[in-house]
Parts: structure tokens; sequence; C-alpha cells
């Protein structure tokens, strides 16, 4: 059974071997070790979070390959298990001296009780070849009880996807809660100082780059060396349209990232400026911004260019399009007040209704469900602050509070944390932080970085 | 009586769609694509060829005469004429797409200079400065390079020697952070891309 396992996951890996991140596409495949219908949630002390431990996994064979995987799945695990702050996660350096388990029979528990953990994660990897196999528990430490128990081969070239793996899934079978872990980032980053050529003066190309929820593994995505910008993730984590200079004139590509094909130009810009393409929630349809009519509004097509429409009709700039979660809707900025502020018009261009009142207000994001909200970019001095705004009420929180200019919000997934740039370190960064406002965490630090997208 | 009506409903229908087929050819095919040039007419027929369709209406424009092109202009690279660009920048008040009376004076030299090369065909870039979102300025840009194009064509200029382009914040001039960069940062800058 686990050999087919294993030949299954190598053959889909050899299929996409034209990208390096191909591997990324394939979970790993997994398997339940018991049947699915025992199911244990973890609980802590009434009133506290469950206190989760991660110590190393054990590498079942002696290269220094296994071993150095054991330990990256072990903590990136734990900081995966900690990113949602569903659990209170203990810190790995103080349980060190607890005795790694060589079999199931031999964990001490009473070690773990008396540590005071709740839950604890326990794995091992082994080599076979150009695979991992990892086996992963989960116990119960109060009853000694397993709560998941799974076993995983995949490409051995990226442990971390193991982790991210197996934290999602003990999110979705402990809280019933969308992990991030495996979802990834998108933006646009000058890191590589490459001169634009055919201009007269200094211009820096920018390319779109990809990286984990967390920072790891960035990768460059376009080499057209000129301006690209606002990448946005399709639904299905399998596209990426985004704005490109490549023709002179601003046009909307689409790039099929798990394929070795050229991005699709779906638009065929003769002339006109075509930007800031976002995906309708089902992956069917685009709305993007453009001046093909004089000025510039916002249109939705389909994802092929045909059937354009066009959704606003004011003489002020109608721009940056988001789509309500249901798809229905499409919120966008517009200074026909006489400056920018945010909007949310019907997809069929009716029922129009003005959001915002403040002095300069951009980039809307409209959330995932279950929240109804939207970021965006708000002037609160010399720069931007991050704010956002519950539809249903009408209230309005702050996220950052000006340090730096803070800019172009977007959301993960589950809607529980927010991405944006900021320019609080000197040069432009990426930064994550929760819908909260709590827990700032920087991704980037090579070059500027900026309009980062979550993927779906 | 139903399906009377919608049989009978179907055939005109059908009939319709086999009427209007030809018509509506090209709303059955959105994606356009350049056709393949036409074979060139035979040289003995020429005299029974059809007649050219009819140009389509273009806005009268007045054209020089005879460009009067400087031979050291003439001569030199596209690169070379826009490292001492004769088409000087425009430059814009904080959040506003607007020429200023000293843009005008600008504008109207440049149209001089657009005037004697007719044959030239330029982009129009409009710029911000870093104090707007990156996402709005993209569309302030636009407005800014379109303002220049506006006023280059009530001077005579063709719209169809003229692109515009918003880089937005993206490609600052001045990389600084103060009132003089961002200055010279709000501003429609010209390249020729061909002549």
């Amino acid at each position: 059974m686990s050999r087919k396992t294993f030949l299954l996951a190598t053959s889909l890996a050899a299929g996409c071997a034209a990208l390096a991140i191909s591997a990324d596409a394939q979970a790993p495949a997994s398997q339940q070790q018991q049947p699915p219908a025992v199911s244990i949630t973890i609980t802590g002390e009434p009133g506290a979070l469950p206190r989760y431990a991660v110590p190393d996994f054990i590498a079942l064979s002696n290269d220094s390959e296994t071993v150095e995987a054991a330990k990256t799945i072990g903590q990136v695990l734990w900081d995966d298990l900690n990113f949602e702050r569903e659990f209170d996660m203990i810190p790995r350096d103080t349980y060190a001296s607890i005795p790694a388990a060589r079999s199931l029979g031999g964990i001490p528990f009473d070690r773990w009780r008396e540590l005071g953990a709740d839950g604890l994660v326990i794995g091992t990897v082994q080599r076979q070849g150009d695979s991992l196999r990892v086996e992963v528990r989960l116990f119960g430490v109060k009853a000694g009880q397993s709560a998941f128990g799974r076993e995983y081969t995949a490409a051995a070239s990226n442990p971390r996807f193991f982790a991210h793996t197996v934290s999602d899934e003990i999110f979705q079978t402990q809280l019933a809660l969308r992990g991030v872990a495996r979802t990834k980032i998108a933006f646009v980053s000058d890191r590589d100082g490459i001169r634009l050529t055919g201009t007269v003066e200094s211009r820096v190309v920018k390319e779109v780059y990809i990286c984990d929820y967390d920072g790891a593994t960035q990768r460059r995505l376009t080499v057209n060396r000129t301006l690209n910008i606002n990448p946005t993730w399709s639904p299905n984590g399998r596209s990426i349209a985004f704005t490109s200079y490549i023709r002179g004139v601003p046009d909307i590509f689409i790039a099929n990232i798990y394929q070795a094909t050229p991005p699709e130009n779906p638009l065929h810009g003769r002339g006109e400026e075509n930007f800031l393409p976002v995906w309708s929630p089902d992956g069917t349809k685009l709305a993007f911004q453009s001046n093909r009519d004089g000025n510039a509004e916002i249109y939705v097509m389909n994802r092929d260019g045909s059937g354009i429409r066009r959704i606003t009709n004011h003489p002020a700039s109608d721009a940056t399009p988001t789509f309500s979660p249901s798809g229905n809707q499409i919120a966008f900025t517009s200074d026909r007040s006489g400056s920018p502020q945010i909007y949310v018009v019907d997809t069929d261009g009716l029922n129009l209704r003005a959001m915002t009142h403040e002095s300069y207000c951009d980039r809307p994001t409209w959330s995932p469900a279950p929240y109804n909200e939207i970021a965006y970019s708000a002037r609160t001095g010399p720069g931007f602050d991050i704010k956002v705004l519950d539809i249903a009420t009408g209230e309005r929180r702050q996220l950052t509070f000006g340090e730096g200019s803070n800019e172009s919000p977007g959301y993960s997934a589950n809607g529980r944390h927010i991405a944006f740039s900021s320019t609080r370190t000197g040069k432009r960064q990426l930064y994550t932080i929760e819908r909260t406002g709590k827990d700032l965490r920087q991704l980037t630090k090579l070059g500027n970085n900026q309009t980062p997208d979550w993927s779906k | 009586m139903r399906s009377r009506w919608g049989l009978s409903g179907l055939i005109v229908l059908l009939a319709f769609v086999a009427l209007s087929a030809g018509a509506c050819h090209k709303k059955v095919s959105p994606e356009t694509r350049p056709l393949p040039p036409p074979p060139p007419p035979p040289v003995a027929a020429a005299p029974t060829k059809p007649p050219a369709p009819a140009e389509p209406v273009r806005v009268p424009a007045v054209v020089p005469p005879a460009p009067l092109v400087e031979d050291r202009v003439s001569s030199s690279s596209l690169d070379e004429i826009n490292k001492n660009s004769p088409l000087k920048p425009v430059f814009f008040d904080y959040d506003s797409a607007e020429v200023s009376a000293e843009g005008q004076k600008t504008l109207d030299g440049n149209a001089e200079v657009l005037k004697k090369n007719a044959s030239w065909v330029f982009t129009i870039e409009g710029h911000c400065d870093e104090r707007g979102t990156a996402e709005y300025n993209l569309a302030l840009g636009e407005r800014r390079a379109v303002a220049a194009r506006t006023y280059l064509v009530s001077l005579g200029i063709l719209a169809d020697r003229i692109r515009t382009v918003s880089y937005g914040k993206e490609f600052p001039f001045d990389p600084g952070h103060n009132e003089a960069a961002w200055a010279a940062n709000r501003r429609d800058h010209f390249v020729v891309t061909q002549k």
C-alpha cells in the first residue's frame, strides 16, 4: 500500500518537473492509520487553550538529509500550529530533555503530563529513494490516546511541506478550522536590481514572486525584465493574473504556474491600459480596471477575454476592483467625490453606495466568508495605515498605527490574517497580521516588495 | 397547444438564425485576430479592380507641408533623441492631473517640435510621487498622461501618434523622500518610440 502511494507521488512529481515549484502542488499522499470515526478533541484546562508540544521528529534513517528533514518538520510544524493562536504552543527548548520515543509503547506520557502538555505530536521520518515517508501521531496526553494518525509519502526535496500538510489536517480535525500553512503569497519585487533596457534614466524591473505563507521558499515566477505589478491568485491556486508592461502599455496576463506554457493574454490590448485583474470567487471571470472607453472604469470579463462588461460609468476614475465572496458585488476605489474613497456596486452596475468618507482610501479587499468586511489602505498622516470596515455594522478598526506607510492589504483564505506592505523598516517589505491587529510578522527582507496576494 | 407553439417557434427561430448568421458573424466569434495580408493585386487586372473601400473619416488635422527635420535629429537614434529629448516633461501639483499654465507652455513647445518632426510617434508616461497608494496612483498617472494628450491634440497633433502609459509611482525619477523629489516625480515624461 505504501509502495503504491510512493509511486503515485513520485510519478506526479516527475510529470510536473518542468517547474521546480511543481512539487508543492502535490500534497504528500496521506493515509489514515485508524478509522476516521474515532475522533478525539484535545482540550485544555477550563478557560485555557489546549497546550501542545511538538518535539523533534525521529529520523529512522541515519543519512544527514533525513536527520535534517526530521528537525525541519518538527520546527516548522510548531510554527504552523502556532500561527492561528488556537493552541498554546509550549516552547520547544523546555522539553529537549524528554527522551524521544522509538515506539508507540515507549512514549513517556508522565513526563509530558508533568510539562503540562494536553496535545503531543510525535513523528518519524524515513528515507525511501528520492522520497520521505513521514508518520505522524497526535496524542491526547491526559488519556494517552491517539487523536490523529497519518502517514505521508512525497518528494524529499521539500520537508517543510510535510509540516504544512500535517498542520492543516490537525486544524481541520481538531477545530474544523481551515489552516493556511499550505497557502502561498504572490507579490512583486525589485530585489534582482536588473535595469530596464531602452530607457534613458535608471529604472529597475519588478518581477512577480511567490513564497509560502510564512515567507519561506521565495521564488521568482516571471522573467520578462520589465515592470510587472499586482499579481492575484486564481481560486484554484493554479494561475496568477497580473499586470505587465512587457508590450509597453500595461495589459493583463495569466500565468499558469504549474504548466511550462507562456502566460495567457486574454485581452490582447491594443493601446488601451488594462490594470489590476482580480478573480471572481468561482474563477470563471476577472474584474479589472481599464481606460478603453476614455478614462478609468471597472469591467468584468470571462477568463478568456470574452464577454467584457462595463460595471461603472463616471468621468472620475473608478479603480482597483475586488469581488464580494458571493461574487455578486464589487468594491472599488473612486475619486468621484473629489478624493479616493471606497464604493460598492452590484455586478449589474446597480445599487452603488459609498462605504468610506475619509481623507483618502484605496485598495479595497473583500474578506472571504464568514467574515463580511473590507480591508483597505487609509491616509492617517503622512502615510497610510491598514483599516478594516465591517460591512454589516459600519464599524471600522485600524490594524497599523503610523509605522511607515502601510498599503495593499490581502486576506488569507480563512479570513483570519491580512498580508500588506509597509515601509516601517525603510524599504517596502511584506508583513502579515491577524485581522484583530495582533501578531505582526515580517515576510521579506531583500529589495522592495509590494502588493501581496494570498492564495485561496 | 404548448408543444405546437414550441415547435413552430423553434422553426421560426432556426430560420431567423439561418438568415442572420451572416449578418451576426462578428458576434459569434468575439476573439479578434489579425487577418493575413491580402494578396497583391495582379498587375494586368489593375484597371478592372473594384473601387477601394471608402477611407474612414478622419478629423482633419494640421499637418505641416514638409517636415523640417534637422539633419542632426534625423540621423540620431531613438535613444539619442530621448537622451537629450526635445520633448520636455510637464509637472503637476500634488494629487492633481490638471495641466498648469506653465505646463501648457511646455506642451506648446513640445507641439512645435512634434509638428517639425511629423513622423514621430511617442508615448506620454504619467508618473506620480510616492505619497499616494500604488493602486490609485495608476489611475492618477493615467489621467496626467491623458491630460497632456488632450492638450496636444487641441494643438493639432494627431491622436494616433500618441500613446499614453501610466506608471503610477513605480518608476520615480528622484528616489528621494522629500518635497523636491516628489515634485520631480509628479510628471508626464515623453518618449519618442518611432521616427
